[in-house]
């Protein structure tokens, strides 16, 4: 390796390079300071601000002019001077003319005091301006409710633009407009709709793009920061939580190369918005003859302690959100066991839970992170990926664009920003495409339905295979195949796929702990560190087909995140005692519940997130929750010694953690299915006569009752309502239009009807014989399970 | 502006047979046979100038819309060639087009003069068009024909060492 390193000298410093590294990179690694601003590490170069000149001779040779650091590649025996006379000229002399346009605003600027420009222009710039003709203005344009412009700030880096090209892959942003004309905009005013738009905030050296949720709220140097891990999906993106008297004021990336780079999701960015809904409890509520009266944590606490002994052990079933801390979901664990049943679940929106016997030991990614863009093929079996884990998505776009074959079986075409193979199938039909993989892969045939295989599954199967040789290839599970019906019979299937092909099998969080409910044993066949008890309790969907008599809900809406809202709310209704801690009130849980337990939701609480990679994560509360409402694992430790339980005598999240993290020492990230493959029953899944099949996506904004209630995202073009897409054929047979109202008819698993309009959107990317309805938005909580037979007419006739 | 790739194509969800008319997709498809196929965003140039041609003068956002798909471009990148560069016009447009280079020596050379001959003769500011729909007067930058300065374009032709009588006799004989 030595002889391909090159050696130079910047400013009197001996370095080592790589050919082909610019000047800059090198410059940044030895922690040599040279101002920039269009430069980005993670963007191509398009030296076009030339705020880096540096000074710089090869060979003994100067060069005649000052080059540009960032574009200059590093060569044997180079002497770089970024602080010579020459180089500082050069630099003031950039600065000058990039001043003579930028408004001397800066008192009114959100970015002011954490600007680039300012502080460069602190360094390098005159205190005086010699420019006394009249600046230029730039009239701004709404980009959505997630980004403030200010475009007479535009320094024209063109960051924000290659950021659209590059790693967004979606070019929303362009420079229109020549010389004093130019400009940064969408040129005909539309809206951002892309799920990472948020870090051209960021990557914006100016205060031209800032964030319009944080706008005028702060500023910099009023806040304190503190680490916090992402609480949405199975990435655990790190972020710089910024605050200020006990409130998160906005939301920042922490780099992170290995979990999300230096990007994060907008989900992960502007979600805080919800820790201050008006519908945040505060307090502890106790309903007395159907009233809900404010108490206090003693009385509420003592009520919840008898509420949850009342129903006896076996009758006491437990939800909880998978988006739980690792604390929580161990003590929750204890909880109930100790109470004498292990009826705990997290996977709240799954249907099938058939193969569980099946299950692996820790269900994980199945390789790590950072490893995605490196794979050669990959195919996503029931994965909206951008929705679900949008910086997962990121990763697989750079893989597709150094050459990789992403490949996808999904109920509808998805929406991607790169090339891909598409198969489509209906939620309950995903084993048929499977099977005819299998039957390419040369493996002998699996009892079921097959698709007629055509030229994509050769594609597939070929492309597979040679990722398979090089080690190099995925086969992932996504949500939509988690919450099919057939999950069990889907996923064996896919196991298959992959060893026929010699590829690593992954299923993909949906959630932030997703993967530490494994750990946590939070699970109704899982113990702490992954062992099984002696009889594994009821299921999520089980606690509610068999009703309970008591239940304890922990940080979910039961008409937003469960399966099948009809069937839960009617067992929930029919309880007799139900504890409900969380974050937020909302009419589901009023209504169903006994006594409301006010926790801390996302950023208030220490604890930690196990990733889709299974990376542990630990964080810090960063504020106090609002109001009486406590840390969760803190009301949990209370309720287990109030109830004479052991193991409640925790001091700190931390001893928590420690107790639990000894006991999943020897758990390692294990995908291995267990078992044979699964016979599951279709017949209920199938849809009979005239039924459509409902597909029931969670959409990026309506996944946890934290970033239901970001308002700003939800008003984002993302942010779907509840309606019903139909591909154009079933539309006409049922002669609906797009717009128009129609009637769904669902049934819950119980045998109750149910009845709701929603209006029709034609797609002609959904499966024919689907109905895509999503399911966690406003007014899906009336209908029955997120996948499975629907009728869909007329309204009103 | 540098991408890292090969630029970013687009597939637009349309049916490219629908697009622009025939003809024009046929002259254009001369033009992308000329660049890899990973590159054919660079016709976008020539592509522009035909369709204009092709509609009286100037570009409709549809009609750059258009381009875009047929070139499976980002619509923003085919908005920044036709904002970029001086021959396109995003506004209809008079019959013909004068266009007075406003550069160096062309100023030097009476340029300006030129201009305000223009703007009084034919009551017509640069930008703007004729009452009577003839003429769309122009300021350019330099046309590369500085050494005959003031130099002239009307419509795709050049016009050096032009006068003000020059310049009316020019215009006289456009229909
Ligand atoms: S808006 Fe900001 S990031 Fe974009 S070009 Fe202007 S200064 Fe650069
Ligand atoms: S940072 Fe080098 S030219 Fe902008
Ligand atoms: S300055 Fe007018 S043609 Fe060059």
């Amino acid at each position: 390796m030595s002889d391909d390193k090159i050696t130079l000298e910047i400013d009197g410093r001996v370095c080592t390079a790589a050919p082909g590294e610019m000047i800059i990179a090198v410059a940044d690694r030895e922690g040599i300071v040279i101002p920039r601003f269009c430069y980005h590490e993670k963007l191509s170069i398009a030296a076009n601000c030339r705020m880096c000149l540096v000074e710089a001779e090869q060979g003994g040779r100067p060069f005649p002019k000052p080059i540009p650091a960032c574009a200059t590649p590093v060569g044997e025996g180079m002497k770089v001077l970024t602080r010579s006379k020459k180089a500082l000229d050069a630099q003031r002399g950039t600065m000058e003319f990039l001043l003579i346009n930028h408004p001397l605003d800066c008192p009114i600027c959100d970015q002011g005091g954490e600007c680039e420009l300012q502080d460069v222009s602190m360094g390098y710039g005159e205190d005086v301006s010699r420019f006394s003709e009249r600046k230029r203005v730039v009239k701004d344009e709404d980009l959505g409710p997630l980004i403030a412009t200010e475009m007479t700030r535009c320094i024209h880096c063109t960051r924000c633009v290659r950021f659209g090209a590059e790693v967004a892959g979606l070019r929303e942003l362009g420079a229109t407009g020549r010389g004093e004309d130019m400009r940064i905009g969408t040129f005909v005013g539309q809206s951002m709709a892309h799920e990472l738009s948020g870090n051209i905030i960021d990557l914006c050296p100016v205060g031209a793009l800032t964030s319009k949720p944080y706008r005028f709220t702060a500023r910099a140097w009023e806040l304190t920061s503190d680490e916090g891990i992402a609480p949405h999906d199975g990435v655990g993106s790190n972020l710089q939580l910024h605050i200020r008297g006990g409130q998160v004021m906005r939301v920042h990336p922490r780099d992170n190369e290995a979990v999300n780079e230096c990007w994060i999701s907008d989900r992960d960015r502007f979600s805080y918005e919800g820790l201050n809904s008006p519908e945040r409890l505060k307090a502890p509520m106790l309903k007395r003859d159907g009233e809900w009266q404010e108490v206090d944590w003693q009385e509420a606490l003592h009520a919840a302690v008898d509420l949850l002994k009342a129903p006896g052990p076996d009758q006491l079933g437990v939800l909880v959100s998978p988006s739980a801390t690792l604390e929580e979901q161990f003590l929750l664990q204890r909880l109930v066991r100790a109470l004498g049943s292990d009826h705990i679940d997290t996977r709240l929106r799954q249907l099938d839970f058939s193969a569980a016997a099946a299950d692996p030991r820790l269900p994980w990614l199945g390789v790590p992170i950072a490893e995605l863009e490196q794979q050669q093929a990959a195919l996503l079996i029931g994965s909206d990926i951008r929705q679900e884990q949008p910086l997962l998505a990121h990763r697989l776009r750079k893989a597709a664009l150094s050459g990789a074959t992403i490949a996808l079986l999904n109920p509808y075409e998805v929406d991607l920003n790169h090339r891909s193979i598409q198969l489509r199938s209906a939620p309950q039909a995903l084993d048929r495409d499977l099977r005819a993989l299998l039957k390419l892969l040369g493996r002998p045939p699996v009892a079921g339905p097959i698709a007629e295989p055509d030229e994509r599954h050769q594609r597939i199967a070929d492309a597979l295979t040679r990722a398979g040789q090089a080690g190099k290839g995925l086969v992932l599970l996504g949500a939509l195949a988690e919450n099919a019906p057939v999950y069990g019979l889907v996923r064996a299937l896919a196991a298959e796929v992959a060893a026929a092909a010699g590829c690593q099998l992954g299923c993909l969080a949906p959630a932030a702990n997703s993967v530490g409910s494994w750990c946590a044993g939070s699970l109704p066949h899982r113990l702490p560190g992954g062992a099984a008890p002696a009889r594994p309790g009821l299921d999520a969907r089980a606690m509610l087909t068999d009703p309970r008599q008591g239940y304890l809900l922990w940080g979910l809406e039961p008409d937003r995140d469960l399966a099948d809202p009809i069937l839960a709310m009617s067992a929930l209704r029919a309880a007799k005692q139900v504890v409900a801690c969380t974050a937020f009130r909302s009419p589901a849980l009023d209504a169903v519940a006994d006594v409301l337990l006010p926790i801390s939701a996302f950023a208030e609480t220490a604890g930690t997130f196990v990733n889709t990679e299974a990376r542990w994560q630990r964080f810090q509360g960063a504020v106090p929750p609002p109001g009486d409402s406590r840390p969760g694992w803190k009301v949990l430790r209370v309720l287990g010694t109030m109830m004479e339980l052991p193991g409640f005598a925790q001091n700190s999240a931390r001893e928590v953690h420690d107790e639990l993290a000894s006991q999943c020492r020897d758990l390692t990230p294990d995908n291995q299915l267990r078992g044979s493959m699964p016979a599951t029953d279709l017949s209920s899944a199938t849809p009979q006569g005239a039924e459509l099949f409902r597909l029931g996506n969670v959409p990026i904004y309506a996944t946890d009752p934290l970033v239901r209630r970001a308002s700003a995202l939800q008003r984002t073009p993302l942010a779907e309502q509840l309606a019903v897409s139909l591909h154009p054929e079933d539309a006409a047979a049922l002669g609906l239009a797009d717009g128009q109202l129609a009637r769904v008819v669902q049934v819950a698993t119980n045998g109750e009807c149910i009845e709701v309009n929603a209006p029709v959107v034609i797609d002609d990317r959904i499966a024919v014989g689907c109905a895509r309805i999503p399911a966690g938005v406003e007014g899906s909580g009336e209908l029955g399970p997120i996948m499975g037979p629907v009728q869909i007419s007329k309204a009103g006739d | 502006m540098s991408f890292r790739n090969t630029p970013l194509a687009v597939i637009h969800d349309v049916d490219k047979e629908t697009l622009l008319t025939p003809e024009l997709r046929a002259e254009i498809d001369k033009h992308v046979a000329k660049y890899p196929p990973e590159w054919k965003q660079s016709a976008v140039m020539p592509a522009l100038t035909l369709v204009q041609d092709h509609n009286g003068g100037w570009l409709s956002r549809e009609l750059m819309d258009q381009v875009a798909a047929y070139l499976d471009m980002p619509e923003t990148a085919v908005y920044e060639v036709a904002t970029f560069y001086a021959m396109y016009d995003l506004e209809p447009v008079g019959r013909h087009k004068v266009c007075v280079c406003n550069s160096v020596s062309c100023m030097l050379g009476g340029a300006e003069e030129l201009m305000h001959h223009i703007e009084k003769k034919y009551n017509v500011a640069p930008g703007g068009t004729t009452a009577d729909g003839k003429l769309t007067f122009k300021e350019f930058e330099c046309l590369g024909a500085c050494r005959h300065a003031p130099a002239v374009m009307v419509d795709k032709a050049y016009h050096e060492c032009v006068t003000p009588e020059a310049i009316d006799k020019i215009i006289d004989d456009l229909d």
